[in-house]
């Protein structure tokens, strides 16, 4: 690995796709630009610096520019990865740049996650299903530390989309749940806030859409910006399905 | 394909905490509500906010004695008293019910050990024994300028989980959003505002919302200062930008800008004031703690304002590491060990990781001041809506509520957020029940116009002219160049010329492409104009303003002056004028009365009058400058006096 602090010595390629859908002149091709490396560069500092000096039609996403906002997923050489946290010495002369597959593309770079999670969220319902309105008279419920940390693990999930774009199973089938997905039905099934028993969750994970689906292949957890432990997430599930399922027989 | 006229009971313009959380309060009125977003909500900017969020709960045992009214104490002092002291009040009062509305909204906040805990306070480890009896309840972490341990957190995500679970039940409701939309001109009548016209991200098509009820939730206008700040690329102040092309709604205290001590050198990503207060260290090149010579009995949670100058007088000294991106200093973790930096400081560790390739456990972190948040905004009075305009609200950052004054406190306005949400989100309910939506089609149809031909304007540009990106380059370069962290007269009058020159250049620049769709250029080049008009206001207003007082410090005029400039500054900018107008009203009424906020400068230039004769008629005399008439009667949430019994 070079050194973050280097740069400036090398000559880069970019070679970016790009099609705009809103132009009937503009079919799907590779573009190729250059410029000089610096210290420090970042896919959103070279991208920025293309469009603005180079291209100004070049569309590509990014706002917090600091890896916690999720906006900015992109295949970076053949692999998801977040363009922000990206850093050019650590990557060879020659970058190749696609827009994430599964979700629908807006343009170059640029692909819509927010309706993909959106309709995640919906079909999953994920949200605290309580079985109380909030009293704004009483003090908090308590809640043990150690279990506080394991929901803020699955929590921490930032919804890039590099995982989906790097599954197998979510590339060929729309109704997968997705490894965000699934981290995030177990998120809400370990926080004892949610009021939805093991019954309820069988019906919304165990199957081929839901943890079934997993191949196994794991690119997401290798993908992941967050490094979330999603091996140990389906394993979770996978356990908690059995659970139920025996249960469901009342045994 | 979008209708070019949609009608709505609520318009909310921002996806972030503010604008979510209000819009849950209309959506559970019953209403029909409408968020337009630039991005997916959950990647605004508020999923950004690390520390901590203050809320007055006194969980644990540095929190001991701690309530609504010591929290309104800190806000106060950390204001230098420019906040509106109601506000602050309302503000302290409803934070710890919002704190634990998001618990049960599924925030994972930091939770109460028992037993023997390990903390390090003003460079000593010390073990404390939390009570057995508060195990479990939410945990609270220092921050700058506060009397207690008082912010609640989520490891350094907080902002990020606040989000989520607002944005679930946002979902839940089955609240409609509209991402990658932008709004671009209110429609108005000069009294009364209709909605909004929007321009889609997607297609850069506009369209038309006629709303009962407009809220701007649209943060803060970081960018203004270009690459300077921490603020994500969206903050671009385009809801203060609608609001003051109305050419009636005034902006409040635009000058009031807070430079964060920590941001990362030199990308300016936000490091959290959580580090310090969890025990870090700022040293200078010869790892030298300046900061406990400079504030003795604060250290390095002095408030920001004071924090970043100190940094910045230490850099003008020559202690700064000299780098080729200019000097920095340095943040030093290494004694809060690795166990604590990898959990409850994660995302610093990472952020360290990932773009400086620097561990925290083992490296000094490089760090400089750089804008970070904006005191200033919409003008509001305490129902957050705007002044002179019926119908339209603002909640947030974007707003000036105005519980920061001349400088917020760390963890105050991720919590006022969610606070304000649900105050201003009940009002613009209770408004719209009593409205109906009586508006002329015209009056949309002739916004939406006014929008499309200031987009069809810059297409049709054509020769040679400057770029949008050199004149946004050099607006960062004034901005934080001689509107920053310490100013003179003569510097902001050079920054007020160079800004006017920036106008007259923006009218000649031309767009390199004129691709169909939403044309990356063209939609920055839409935003810049309004940009350069927060920059002027912003720069004028601190050379105007003769004093120094929180965030805004004037090298030549140094002293706080309460005698002359205990007021706020409100800006407005008519229709087709080439300047703007300022005027001054009195900050609100006043409780606690200004005195020494306990760091910083003891020297102040005394109130000439009493309080009583500064109290006298005041909610009149902002009646006439514009602040509309309120639900509850002002001043009737001022709890007068139940600060003495603490001080």
């Amino acid at each position: 690995m070079r050194s973050k602090e280097t740069g400036g010595a090398r000559r880069l390629r970019f070679e970016i796709f790009r099609y705009n859908p809103e132009d009937p002149g503009s079919e799907p091709h590779m573009q190729a630009y250059e410029f000089d490396e610096a210290p420090y560069m970042s896919l959103f500092i070279a991208l920025n610096q293309i469009r603005e000096t180079q291209d100004p039609s070049l569309q590509f996403d990014f706002a917090c520019r600091s890896a916690i906002c999720g906006s900015c997923g992109m295949m970076v050489n053949g692999r998801p990865a977040l363009g922000c946290r990206t850093l050019t010495s650590d990557l060879p002369d020659v970058v190749r740049l696609h827009p994430l597959p599964v979700f629908k593309l807006i343009g170059d770079l640029s692909v819509d996650t927010g309706t993909w999670f959106r309709e995640m969220v919906e079909k999953s319902e994920a949200w605290i299903h309580a079985e109380e309105a909030f009293d704004p008279n009483a003090q908090e419920a308590r809640m043990n530390d150690d279990l506080a940390q394991a929901i803020y693990e699955g929590e921490r999930c930032i919804e890039c989309g590099c995982c989906v774009a790097s599954c197998g199973v979510a590339n060929v089938n729309a109704s997968f749940a997705g490894p965000a997905g699934l981290n995030r039905i177990a998120r809400f099934m370990m926080d004892p806030r949610d009021s939805r028993s093991d019954a309820d969750w069988f019906e919304v994970v165990s199957n081929s859409d839901g943890v079934f689906g997993c191949l196994g292949m794991m690119a997401c957890h290798d993908v992941c910006p967050k490094e979330l432990p999603l091996l140990e997430v389906y394993a979770y599930l996978r356990r908690k399905s059995l659970a139920a399922a025996f249960a469901d027989r009342g045994d | 394909m979008t209708s070019d006229l949609i009608s709505t009971d609520v318009l909310i313009i921002g996806g972030g905490l503010a604008g979510e959380r209000c819009a849950i309060e209309a959506a559970a009125a019953g209403q029909d509500v409408l968020i337009l977003s630039l991005v997916p909500p959950r990647r605004s900017h508020s999923c950004a906010a690390q520390g901590g969020m203050q809320a007055a709960l006194g969980n644990c045992v540095k929190a001991e004695g701690d309530n609504p009214t010591v929290h309104f104490l800190d806000t106060v002092r950390g204001s230098d008293w420019g906040a509106d002291q109601e506000v602050a009040r309302i503000f302290t009062e409803e934070a710890p019910v919002a704190v634990r509305e998001l618990a049960h909204l599924g925030v994972p906040w930091t939770r109460v050990r028992g037993g023997k805990n390990s903390y390090v306070i003003k460079g000593e480890r010390v073990e404390i024994e939390e009570s057995a009896e508060n195990d479990g309840l939410i945990m609270h972490r220092d921050f700058g300028g506060t009397a207690k341990w008082r912010a609640c957190y989520a490891a350094a995500a907080t902002g990020h989980a606040a989000l989520y679970a607002v944005d679930s039940e946002v979902v839940r409701l089955g609240i409609t959003v509209r991402d990658r939309t932008e709004a671009v001109e209110l429609i108005h009548d000069g009294n009364r505002c209709w909605g909004a016209v929007a321009r889609c991200l997607r297609t850069g098509r506009h369209f038309s919302v006629v709303a009962k009820a407009t809220v701007i939730a649209t943060g803060g206008y970081g960018r203004i200062y270009g690459q300077y700040t921490t603020n994500a690329t969206i903050n671009e102040g385009m809801g203060a930008v609608i609001a003051l092309n109305t050419g009636v709604v005034p902006l409040g205290n635009m000058e009031a800008v807070q430079f964060h001590p920590t941001a990362l050198a030199p990308s300016n990503i936000l490091v959290t004031e959580g580090c310090r207060g969890d025990g870090a260290y700022l040293l200078d090149k010869d790892l030298h703690r300046f900061m406990v010579d400079a504030e003795p009995a604060k250290q390095e949670l002095a408030s920001r304002d004071v924090v970043s100058r100190h940094m910045k007088q230490r850099m003008r000294d020559g202690k700064g590491v000299d780098t080729p991106y200019g000097p920095h200093l340095w943040l030093d973790l290494r004694h809060l060990g690795e166990q604590h930096l990898t959990t409850k400081l994660r995302e610093v560790w990472e952020i360290c990781r990932d773009f400086v390739g620097l561990d925290p456990a083992r490296d000094l972190i490089p760090v400089q001041p750089t804008q970070h948040y904006s005191m200033g905004g919409v003008r509001v009075n305490k129902d957050g809506q705007a002044y002179n305009m019926a119908g339209l609200f603002a909640a947030g950052e974007a707003a000036c509520w105005d519980m920061h004054g001349f400088n917020r406190l760390g963890g105050n306005s991720l919590a006022e957020t969610v606070v304000a949400g649900r105050i201003v989100g009940r009002r613009v309910a209770e408004f719209v029940a009593t409205s109906s939506l009586d508006v002329p089609t015209s009056l949309a149809f002739s916004a939406k116009s006014t929008a499309e031909q200031r987009a069809a304007e810059w297409l049709g540009r054509s020769g040679s002219g400057p770029s949008v990106y050199d004149i946004r380059n050099a607006m960062g370069e004034t901005m934080m160049g001689k509107v920053g962290i310490f100013r003179t007269g003569q510097e902001l009058a050079e920054a007020v010329g160079e800004i006017e020159n920036l106008l007259a250049e923006c009218d000649r620049a031309v767009l390199r492409s004129k691709v169909p769709g939403m044309n990356p250029e063209l939609t920055f080049a839409l935003r810049l104009k309004g940009m350069l008009r927060l920059a002027l206001v912003t720069a004028k207003g601190a050379l105007l303003r003769t004093e120094s007082r929180g965030a805004h410090y004037r090298s030549d005029y140094p002293l706080r002056n309460d005698a002359e400039w205990l007021n706020r500054t409100l800006v407005r900018w008519a229709v087709d004028t080439p300047e703007p107008t300022f005027s001054y009203e009195p900050v609100g009424e006043i409780d606690l009365p200004p005195g020494h906020r306990g760091y910083g400068s003891d020297e102040r230039v005394e109130m000439r009058e009493t309080l009583e004769q500064y109290n006298e008629g005041v909610y009149d005399r902002q009646a006439a400058h514009g602040r509309l008439a309120t639900t509850e009667a002002p001043g009737s949430r001022l709890r007068r006096g139940a600060w003495k019994e603490l001080v």
